[in-house]
């Protein structure tokens, strides 16, 4: 139980995905404009890296390993994590339309967000069980909606402040990020 | 490879099943009357009726929302239209969202532009060519006369023009068109100044293709 939390804590602070191991780092920029927007991604992202992480464990574990075929790895998570996206979107467009509009692009971008990616090949590097990778997904999950739906905020913020005419629009948000990011830093000393 | 390529395959056909059967379990149908609606609203994207287009302003009234005498581009003949297909009462085009025109194009006068590309991002239906800093010119054929580029426009060098229906192109008006008659964005009187071919059902399709039908 313990050695889970220690997962979840490590992935949404100490080794957060996008602030300290920058991945993910696309949606974290596009779609952090408005909270709302930042919200609905937060959600879909979560869903997604959960299930496609513990699916990609399942591939690997029973069939790539067994056939001796680990070298086809990245090749098929990439097909796993796609399947996945397809069903979260339509599952989102059955059950929630507005939610599918907000989202917009942005679902079957999820495709691409290099931390679904990067969560289920770290999982494989860790050495992680079905119920680790499960949380490992999860907690980088959070950890990326903690960071997105917080700097969506300060970005709306910000929008509305007196910020110098050079540093307008994405400068200032960089900015913020990088100084976010060094906050994040700080966890590290959670370890 | 050979049990790669079989695994693969297999892994495949399974997540492809998987989605067929999610395509199917998960279907989302439209709603069949916004699309006609839809039809019948003259696609100048114009935003007059307060909503972003002729869709959104569709699915209003599907909804329930809206009124059907919001449209001044499309004018009398579309609000008879609709009143046939709701099964509501005419009713006078709502003032509030201004007047029914006369079918316009917008011209620029290329003396004046600057090449802003102001009116491009405006132009709804993506009639306006141009690129920053050069001459932009309207694609008359394109425009559906909504006006929308012409508050932008920084240096005010969009005219409106009346668009008179050619000799070769005008019709009489339809017996009685403006007390009942349907439906079809195709035959519209020429009051509103679009010529339409006398064959209306086959031009039909032609003239809801361009938008101009309206």
């Amino acid at each position: 139980m313990k050695e889970y939390f220690l997962i979840l804590l490590s992935t949404v602070l100490v080794n957060n995905f996008v602030l300290v191991q920058f991945l993910g780092l696309c949606p974290f920029m596009g779609v952090s404009r408005k909270l709302e927007t930042a919200a609905g991604m937060a959600l879909a992202t979560t869903f997604v890296l959960t299930l496609s992480s513990a699916c990609s464990y399942l591939v690997n574990a029973y069939i790539l390993e067994p056939l001796d075929i680990v070298y086809l790895r990245t090749i098929t998570f990439i097909l796993v994590i796609a399947v996945v996206v397809q069903l979260t979107e339509m599952f989102v467009h059955k059950t929630s339309p507005i939610l599918y509009r907000v989202l917009g692009i942005f679902l079957p971008l999820i495709t691409t967000n290099c931390a679904v990616l990067g969560v289920a090949l770290l999982n494989i590097r860790h050495d992680h069980s079905f119920m680790q990778s499960l949380i490992y997904g999860f907690g980088a999950s959070v950890g990326f909606s903690l960071v997105l739906i917080l700097f969506a905020a300060m970005r709306e913020r910000i929008m509305a402040g007196d910020v110098p005419e050079t540093f307008k629009g994405p400068a200032i948000a960089l900015v913020t990020a990088g100084l976010m990011s060094l906050a994040f830093m700080g966890f590290s000393g959670l370890d | 490879m050979l049990t790669a390529i079989i695994a693969l395959a297999i892994l495949a056909v399974i997540f492809g099943l998987a989605l067929g059967y999610a395509a199917i379990r998960f279907k989302v149908e439209g709603d069949p009357l916004v699309e006609k609606i839809d039809a019948l609203l003259p696609q100048t994207q114009c935003g007059q009726c307060t909503y972003a287009g002729c869709r959104p302003y569709a699915e209003a009234i599907a909804k329930g929302e809206a009124d059907i005498n919001q449209c001044p581009p499309g004018g009398e003949t579309t609000i008879i239209a609709l009143a046939d297909l709701l099964g509501r009462d005419p009713k006078p085009l709502n003032p509030e969202h201004g007047e029914e025109k006369s079918k316009r194009v917008a011209v620029i006068d290329e003396e004046i532009c600057i090449g802003c590309t102001l009116c491009i991002q405006a132009c709804p239906v993506d009639a306006i060519l141009g690129a920053p800093k050069l001459m932009h010119t309207v694609i008359a054929d394109e425009c559906t006369g909504c006006d929308l580029c012409v508050p932008p426009c920084p240096v005010d060098c969009i005219d409106m023009v009346e668009v008179k229906p050619a000799l070769d192109e005008w019709v009489w008006d339809f017996p009685g068109a403006s007390l009942k008659y349907p439906a079809t964005a195709a035959n519209r009187i020429p009051k509103t100044g679009t010529s339409q071919p006398r064959d209306a059902t086959a031009h039909d399709a032609a003239t809801k293709k361009t938008g101009t039908g309206s």
